[in-house]
Parts: C-alpha cells; structure tokens; sequence
C-alpha cells in the first residue's frame, strides 16, 4: 500500500542518517559525550527512589554551551571536587550562552531549577527578589579578598559570587598613535571629550581605516548596556537614579545624559564609528586587521588582538568625560537556587570553586580578570608584567556596577532600544524622555521592586582598592 | 467534476442511504475525535483562556508580588489615543514665534503630557504630529511602539499577501508544463520552504549586509559597477522590503506548489474549446485559468494573510524591531513584552488584540470571497 | 510558408525567455543555500572574504571538511539529530493518526455538533504559537506525568513534552477534511451497507486511498516540527532532549563577553548545512507524493 511505502522509505531514510551521525559523532577525538567519566546520570531534581547511601546529586547549570575551553576547566573542577568527598556528586549541564536567559526563566516558571545556576551579575538582583535564588551561607572570611564588583549582593545579602571579572578598554597601536600626533593617554591621565573627539576626527580623516572607533555595535545584547552605560555614567547620568532605585527621571534624561545622547548620535553622523548594522564579522576581525583604528572591548578579546600586533598594541584607559572615566563591571556569578533540597551541598562546591588555583585556571584559559589579587599575582594573563596586567587596573579604578535593582532585567533592554535608536538617527530628548517613562512605569507596575524610596542595597562605584603590589 | 466544487460547509451526509443509528453513530464519531478534542483543549484552549485571564491582571512572569484583577487597563493602556492641539508659542505682542526656518514654533508635547495640570493627557506618548497654520495636531496613543507594529504588520501583509501569492502564481505558471525536468525547477523553488525560517534569517544577514554584502556585490555586478552599495537593514525605509523579500523567497514554494495543483486541475477540454475559439494566451488565462483558480485563490489568501498578520521569527532574530521600530511586529511586541520584559499580562493583552484583529480580517475575506449562489 | 515560421520563431524565442526566467528564479532560489553549503567547507577568514564577491558560490580555495570535523567536537550534534528525528517522527505519525480520524468524523458521519467544532478547529489556526507559549509552559509544569520513576508533575526536559501538544494541528485536520469530503461518497455508503463499522470504514476504505494527502500532512508537519526554536529552547534543560535548533546556539553567539574566540562562521555554516540536510532528505523522497496530494486533495473551496 502507498503509504506504507512512503512510511517506510522515510522512517529508514531518518534512522540511517541519524545512525550515521551517531558514528561520526562519536569517532571524534574529544567528542563531547566522552568527557567527565565520573559524572553520573543526569536526573531531575527528584531523585526518586534512590535507597542506597549513593552520592547525593548536584545538578548545575552553566551558560557556556559550544565553549570547549571553559567548559573543560570547569570539568576539571568538578571532578576534583566529586573526587574530594564522597557526599555530593555535580553533574553540569551546559547551555547555549544565546538562550540561556529564557531557559532559566521558563524553568522557574515550572519550578524546575538546578541547584546551582550561573547567573549573569547585573541580572542576579531580579532572579534574588523574584524568589529563584537564596542568599548564599559562605563560610567566615571566605570572601576577603574578592574584588567587590564580583560579590553578587541584593538587600545586603551575599547571593552569587563571580570566578572572575571582566573589563572594557580601548584597544589601540602606539604605531597608528604615533603616526598621528595623539597623545597616548594613562589611568591617571586618561582622554577627555576634547581629546577623544578630535583623535577619531584626526583618524577618520586620515582616510586610512574604514571607522575610527569600533564600539562593537553589533553585538546586540546586554553589550550595550554593559559597554556603553559607563559612558552615559562619565558623562554624570545613569540608567536608574542609584539614590532611590524607583525612579530614572532626571539621570537617564537630565542634561548630562542628553549631553551623552547627543554625542553618541554625532559618532554615528560623523561617520566615526559604524553602526547598529555592523557585521558580526567585522566586530570579530576588524581591528586586528587594521580596518579599524580604535576598538572599544573587553579583556577577553586580548589574546587575539595581541597576537598579531604584540607590542605594538596599546590598552589605553576609557575616557572621562567629566565625571571620571568609568568601566562596566560584575560578570557572570554562581549562585544557588531557592528551590534546592541540597544547599549545604552546593554551598560548599561554590566555596570548593573559589579556591586561587581555579580562579587562575579560568583566567588563564578564558582570558578574564581572577577575582582576587593573589590569584592575579600567579595568573599568566594578570600578573606582575603580564600583558594585560592593566586591565585589573582599570578594574580598580573605574568598575562600575550596572544598577543593582531587579528593575535593571527590564531597565537594560529599555536603554538597550534607546542606544540603538539614538545610534539610528531618533530624538535624543525624545527618545531618552520615553525610556524614562518606560523604566518609570516598569518599576511602579513592579511596587518599585522592593524599594520604598530610601537607600537600600550595596554601595556601588568602588573605591580604590589597596594594591599591595 | 461539477459534483467536486462544493464549498466546505456542504453537508453530503444529509442524505444517507443505509440504516441510521443515530445515536450509535454519534458516540463513534465522538470517540473517534475525543483524542483531537481534547489535545485541542488542553493544548491550545486552556492556554488561550490564561492568556486572556492574565490579560486582565497585572501578572507577571515571576514576582513575589500578588497578582492584581486590574479589568480593561492594559486594553486602554495598548489601544488609547487622543489628538491634542497646541497653539504656537506666542511673544508678547500676539505674534507666533518663529524659528530660523522660518516655521512657527510651538510648545513640547510633554509639557502637556507630563504636567499634573492636564490629567486626561497622563500615560500618553507622543506618536506623530501635524502643523496646521499656527496650531499643531498631535496624535498620542498609549503604546506608540505598539501602533508603529500595528502599522509595519497591516503595511508588510499587504505587500506580501498578493505580492508571495502572485510571485507563487507566476512561478507555477512557468512550471506547468509536461516537459522532462521541469521538476528539477519545482524542487528548486520549494528548497528554501525546507530550510527553517531561523536559519534563513543568519544567511540573509549575511546576504544583507551593508558594504560587502553579497547582494550588494550581485547588484554591482550585474550593472557593471554602476549600482552603489546599499545597507538595506540600516534605512527604515529599505528594513521593512528587505525582510518581506526574504519572507517571500523562503515561503513562496509552499504557494507555487498550491497554484499548480490548483492549475493542473483545469480541465484541459477548456483550454482545447478556447484555442478553437482563436483565444489568445492572455484571453486563455483570462477567461479559462483564473476563473478556475477560484477556491485555490480563496484558500491561498486566507493562508498567507494569516502567515503575514503573524510575522515574529524573522524579526526576533534579524532586526529586534530595529531600526527605529519600522520592523517591529505585533507579535514581536507580544513576546517582547510578556516574556522579554516579562510582563505577561500585557504580552497577552496584545496576544488577544492580535486574534481579534485575525479573526475580523479572516471573516471579512471570506465574506468578500464567497461564492455567490447562482 | 512566411507565416507559419513567424509563428514557429515566435514560439522558440517565447520558449527560450521562458527558460530563462526560470533559470533567473532557479538561481535566485538556490544561490543562498549553495552560499550556505560551500561555506561550510572554507576556512574561517577566507569565508568571511569570499562572502563580499562572487567566490561566495563557489568552492574554491582552501577546501575541507575541518569546520564539519571541530563542529562535531563542539556540539553533540549526533545526538540532537536524533533528538530531533524522534520528536519529529513520532508527533507527525500520531499526529497523522489523530488528526485524520477527527476529520474522518467530520466529514463523513452525522452528528450533532460537528459543524461548531469544524469551525472552533479553524479558529484555532489564528494563534500563532507564540501568544500561548507562556501559559502553555505553565500548564505543562503541572501536568501528571506515569514514567519510570512513576507519577511525577511537569513535564519539562521530556521527549514528550516536545511531542504531545503537537501532535494536533488544525492544519492537517483540515486537510485531511477537504481531502476526504472529495472522495465519492458511495464508498463511504456502500461499506455501511454492507454493515461495515466505523472504524473500520476509516481504517480500510477511507485511509488506503488517501496515502497522498498523508504524505502532504506529514511532510507540513515535519517541517514545523523539526524547525521549531522557541518551544525547546523553554522546555528541554538538558543536552539529553535537545533538538537540532536549540544547537544553534552552541555556534552562533552574539554578544559573546565571554568565549575564547571569535564566532566560527565557517563552523556555523557547518552545522546550518548539518541540520537542513535531514528535511532536505525527506522532501526529495516524499515530494512526488506531496505534489501529486496537493492537486488530488481538491483545495477547492
């Protein structure tokens, strides 16, 4: 009969080709399946009719999926701590870092959270006040010596602790500086506007690079926020008013942040910097390749633009644009979830987790800021003369968190959207007064997120931090 | 063949020939449909009532907030408007102010907006403004991004509705023929429908792309460097068609291959009766082709307006409504809000408004495209 | 004589632009997914440099199999290829199971009722999936669920999370009704006559002669289902259920603040191929099927 036919050549179609995959899958060297011998079989939270005394399972979830390097170093982290103790055992399971977000989300909505989840720092007061995360019980001391900006805090609790840091820079060749007349500038003496502005018009008309600045407007996203709210913060805005938390009125749309707002549009007019249409590729390649001569990035894009420039390249402090020069800072940060039957356990994995040695693992192999000083002094990337030693600097001096309210989930996209529409040509006051609206309106249809007017929460822009070097 | 063309709601059974067990009869075809009817309910139904139940709250996707009962608010938040009217700012003497232009000048919106002395005008945003001699009119609504979407999705349907079906139209046309390897061309045209809308969406960024896109270099090519080099994602005006083209060229096989069916299934004693009459081609597709395309018509319409009116994945991944809102959709808005920003209950809200609307513009067509009973 | 090669040329030169404008569309159809193709056997840099002139089409250069081999290596792509062939296969056969006896029911038995519910199926295919993918997670986190560890609520990180609420689809429902109100009634009647059950009048008569209209839901529904990119992406939390599209993202990240490397095109384009490869496969199989359906199922009225 026809459809059996049909039926059948399809199905047989679909389970050769599937059985060919699964050989070629698994004839691959280093192919995902065969790692981690210890870890035992995933189950849900429920471990449903477990009677013998056999480890108890620590079910984790990590945001970097596709990512070969982190994803073995914290392998090796596990299996040393399943190796250490025969209580728990961690079993990780790895997401796509593109949809993390909304998978987490949706498990909360069912009620299904792992009992550690990575949450990414700026979103960590959200995930603690709507109930996914609890507070973490770390023992006495064992956060002394971490950067500030790396202790996830919300209602002056410790919530999530981050294995490290992330900061931004302006990537640059002392050669095309040079070549140019513009003063390279130093943390005590970074850019001004002045300074900043006429060297991308000195640059652009040089007619040798495509743009002068490459702010990586193509990576869409919490970028945005993370790279380019430092800017609003020099120029003396701010995305949500820090002293009350329930309002953005006059910080997001104040004469500073218009100010802000109208020299982000000029960058743009003036063909200085490309735009929100900016090829992924080119974001990749541009500046190690010379069509760009300034690229605004993080730490974690070092390694490949000081291979092919070596000493040639610069890392030059952001500018000041009157009210200092600021950095983003709070990176991706571990925490438990309010839902765990185990939190002993996973308390004590994340305490396993900060020890110096991984802190120096993660930074060497990801390129990322140590979270404490020791661990920078032993780290091949952050030590004494490493090459990109600056960035703890930097850190120290400039990090700013982004505004640590739950607001900020909803906030980020908000401002997000304003950037892009600036970047494309809107009303600045125009746009900037209707963000503010938005945020505004958000926080009230939210009972103002916990806040009731007064100051409550962590303190924000760090001081300088003793370097004891 | 008479006896085939019957519209759907025609019911043969009326006339049944064998021993009626009414009730028997009955129960079996409730059984036989029980597994639909209640996938149907659990599925899709319960989830559209919750939908509309949030729509009346203030729910969120996750809070330790309660949920309040809050009625039509996010209804009249989604969907109010209002037209105020300045007058231009005036010296001391009477006389309109003047810019440098030239232009009469007039107070910001906002001033209105925002001032506790004008409460009626409270949670509006300023959507487009008129001048008219020394008074301006300006449209405000509730939800300006929302109306933008309405607006792109109304303008990207009906682009796409005759533009995909009459490309499909054409494209069957060209194919509908007896010829060996023509289905070599039918399985060309029907590949992009295979390829899923995501990942066309990552190629045609590629193909997009402002300076070195590979459009651009086909377009330069083909005129021999005359054609400059278009960012077709970057102008509001270029988003918007680019996006429809892309639609267009992954879902017009799944047409084409509907349009042929429907071709191939005039009789051919027709076209033989018009040739003797000394029809040419046009007349033939005029009088013969089109009319026997009725229903095919009918069905495609209906098909694609549905399609277009739901334009989402290609938004979400390429353009994130950008730029400046001329690609922003109402699903988009949908799923940007409820889930993105996590207010669901008013993600549903444009959910609901989204099905009204559907369903109004589904029953309008049907209404419009109905047979006449002769 | 003059005339008769006038109308001869006539015809050759309608027929030879005819071919032409076919072939234009041919290419126009083609050229990004060859595009697509021959990317993903070109290193990283020179894809990114071919991709802004005509040696995007063509494989030339430095061509290997590398980017499929480091694609394997950083995805288990074997095993969301499978994931995904098992939701896939299974919704589309129940589906077709389901789906056709409701219609069957609909259009050729008698009664009450069948005509609201014909329209209220209709109806249902205004949704698009999206306004109800919230509230349908919620419902799905506390159904019951009889598994091997017994009864558990919520059905997330689940094959059959992925499958059930799919497998009824209005679409092919009405399909399958338009299909089978244009077959000759007599059948139907002359197999009741006989005394022939319901059941067996579907199973036997109305279901062997409709294999093409099956292959045409099949091949729909396939689609939808192998395509599908929100849904896992909320509901299956390990690598274990995974699908080919939630993947994706193991490749293509934007906004990476915190990868080692660049975005792999060259790897992208591996696993995009990968990925259309299965569908591509069903469609050329089942395609003369689908057509020959499409022009026998009467979408008429």
């Amino acid at each position: 009969m026809k459809i059996n036919k049909v039926f059948c050549s399809m199905i047989a179609m679909l389970i050769v080709f599937s059985l060919v995959l699964t050989a070629c899958g698994t004839a691959a060297p280093n192919g995902p399946d065969t790692t981690a011998p210890d870890v035992v079989d995933e189950t849900t939270e429920e471990t449903v009719g477990d009677p013998s005394s056999t480890p108890i399972t620590l079910t984790m979830w990590y945001h970097g999926a596709g990512n070969e390097v982190e994803r073995n170093i914290l392998l090796g982290i596990i299996n040393d701590y399943n190796s250490s103790q025969d209580k728990y055992v961690v079993v990780v399971q790895d997401f796509p870092q593109i949809s993390y977000n909304e998978s987490v989300v949706a498990a909360a909505l069912a009620g299904n959270l792992p009992d550690i989840i990575d949450v990414d720092g700026p979103v960590m007061p959200n995930w603690a006040w709507a109930g996914y995360l609890s507070p973490l019980q770390l023992s006495d001391g064992a956060l002394d010596d971490f950067l500030p900006t790396t202790i996830g805090m919300w209602g002056g609790e410790v919530y999530s602790v981050g294995l490290w840091e992330a900061a931004c820079a302006l990537y640059a060749r002392k050669s095309v500086l040079d070549a140019y007349g513009i003063r390279i500038p130093t943390l005590e003496q970074p850019w001004d506007l002045e300074e900043f502005d006429a060297a991308l018009e000195t640059l652009t008309a040089s007619g040798e690079f495509d743009y002068a600045l490459d702010l990586g407007m193509a990576w869409t996203g919490e970028w945005y926020p993370y790279g380019f709210s430092p800017f609003l913060q020099s120029f003396g805005g701010d995305i949500i008013d820090r002293s009350t938390f329930t309002t953005a009125e006059g910080v997001l749309n104040g004469p500073e942040a218009i100010a802000f707002g109208e020299w982000w549009q000029s960058l743009f007019v003036r063909g200085l910097a490309p735009g929100t249409t900016q090829d992924p590729a080119d974001r990749d390649t541009g500046f190690i390749e010379g069509r760009y001569a300034l690229m605004w990035n993080g730490n974690w894009a070092g390694a490949s633009a000081l291979e092919p420039f070596g000493d040639d390249l610069l890392i030059l402090p952001a500018p000041d644009f009157g009210n200092g020069s600021r950095i983003g800072a709070g990176s991706w940060q571990f925490g438990i979830s309010a839902a765990s039957q185990h939190k002993e356990g996973a308390t004590e994995f994340i305490e396993f987790m900060m020890q110096d040695q991984y802190l120096v693992a993660f930074s060497d192999g990801i390129n990322n800021i140590p979270s404490t000083l020791t661990a920078a002094a032993t780290s091949k990337n952050f030590s004494s003369g490493a090459p990109f030693e600056i960035f703890f600097d930097y850190s120290a001096a400039q990090a700013t968190l982004r505004p640590p309210t739950p607001a900020y989930l909803t906030a980020a996209l908000i401002f997000e959207k304003a950037l892009a529409d600036i970047a494309n040509g809107a009303d600045v006051v125009n746009t900037l007064d209707n963000a503010t609206d938005d945020i505004n309106a958000d926080i009230a249809a939210n009972g103002g997120y916990g806040f009731d007017g007064s100051v409550v929460g962590p303190s924000i822009t760090e001081d300088a931090i003793a370097t004891g070097r | 063949m008479t006896l085939k063309t019957k519209t759907i709601m025609h019911d043969r059974t009326r006339s049944t020939k064998w021993p009626i067990d009414q009730s028997k009869e009955a129960m079996i075809a409730w059984l036989m449909s029980i597994p639909a009817i209640v996938l149907i309910l659990v599925f899709l139904i319960v989830p559209f009532i919750l939908a509309f139940y949030f729509s009346l709250t203030n729910q969120r996707l996750i809070s330790p907030n309660p949920t309040e009962f809050t009625g039509l608010q996010n209804y009249r938040q989604l969907l109010k408007l209002r037209v105020l009217r300045l007058d231009s700012l005036i010296d001391e003497t009477g006389q309109p102010i003047l810019d440098e232009a030239g232009n009469v000048t007039f107070p910001l919106e906002r001033e209105i907006i925002r001032n506790p002395d004008y409460p009626q005008y409270a949670g509006f945003q300023n959507w487009k403004s008129w001048d008219i001699g020394n008074s301006r009119y300006s449209l405000l609504a509730g939800d300006v991004v929302f109306m933008k979407s309405l607006i792109n999705t109304l303008y990207f349907a009906l682009v796409i509705v005759p533009g995909q079906a009459g490309l499909g139209l054409l494209l069957a046309l060209l194919i509908n023929q007896r010829t060996k390897g023509v289905n070599i061309f039918r399985t060309i045209y029907f590949m992009p429908v295979v390829v899923s809308i995501v990942i066309v969406s990552i190629l045609f960024r590629f193909i997009y792309s402002g300076d070195n896109g590979l459009l651009n270099s086909v377009l330069v090519f083909i005129s021999a460097g005359r054609f400059t080099p278009i960012d077709w994602m970057a102008s509001t005006t270029t988003a918007m068609p680019a996006i429809m083209a892309m639609s267009a060229w992954q879902a017009v096989g799944i047409h084409m291959v509907i349009w042929l069916a429907g071709l191939q299934n005039i009789p051919h004693v027709l076209y033989e009766a018009a040739d003797i009459d000394g029809a040419n081609a046009i007349q033939k597709f005029r009088f013969v082709t089109w009319p026997g395309l009725h229903n095919t018509a009918v069905f495609i319409l209906v098909t694609i307006t549905i399609a277009a009116l739901g334009l989402f994945t290609q938004i979400h991944v390429m353009t994130r409504g950008g730029p400046l809102d001329s690609t922003s959709t109402v699903i988009f808005q949908a799923v940007r809000r409820g889930f993105d920003m996590q207010n669901i209950a008013y993600g549903s809200t444009i959910s609901l408004v989204f099905f009204i609307l559907v369903l109004s513009v589904a029953m309008i067509q049907r209404y419009l495209t109905r047979e006449k009973k002769a | 004589m003059n005339i008769s090669m006038t109308i001869k040329n006539k015809r050759r030169l309608a027929k030879s632009i005819r071919l032409m404008v076919m072939i234009m569309f041919a290419m126009i159809f083609s050229l990004p997914i060859i595009f697509m193709v021959v990317s993903s056997f070109k290193p990283h840099f020179q894809l990114l440099q071919d991709s802004s002139s005509l040696r995007a089409f063509l494989p030339v250069g430095d061509i290997s199999i590398n980017n499929y081999i480091d694609a394997f290596k950083r995805a288990p792509i074997a095993l969301f290829v499978f994931n995904s062939v098992m939701v896939t296969t299974i919704t589309v056969v129940l589906g077709l199971v389901i789906n056709s006896m409701m219609a069957f029911a609909l259009a050729s038995m008698r009664w009450k009722g069948k005509d609201v519910l014909l329209s209220l199926v209709i109806a249902t295919l205004i949704l698009p999936f999206e306004t109800i993918a919230v509230p349908l997670l919620m419902v799905v986190s506390r159904l019951p669920w009889i598994g091997s560890g017994g009864l558990t609520f919520g059905w997330l990180n689940s094959y059959h999370v992925q499958i059930i609420p799919f497998i009824v689809d209005a679409f092919s429902i009405f399909l399958f009704v338009q299909h089978f109100k244009s077959q000759p009634y007599e059948l139907v009647e002359a197999a009741r006559i006989d005394g022939a059950g319901w059941l067996r009048i579907y199973a036997q008569v109305i279901v062997p002669i409709s294999g093409p209209v099956f292959a045409t839901a099949a091949i729909l529904r396939g689609l939808f289902m192998w395509n599908q990119y929100l849904w896992p992406i909320m509901v299956t939390q390990t690598e274990k259920f995974r699908p080919v599209m939630v993947g994706l993202g193991y490749f293509y990240q934007l906004n990476v603040s915190n990868t080692t490397g660049i975005l792999p095109w060259g790897e992208v384009m591996a696993y995009l191929s990968l990925i259309s490869v299965p569908i591509i496969l069903l469609f050329l199989i089942m395609q003369r099927a689908f057509i020959e359906s499409i022009a026998t199922s009467g979408i008429k009225g």
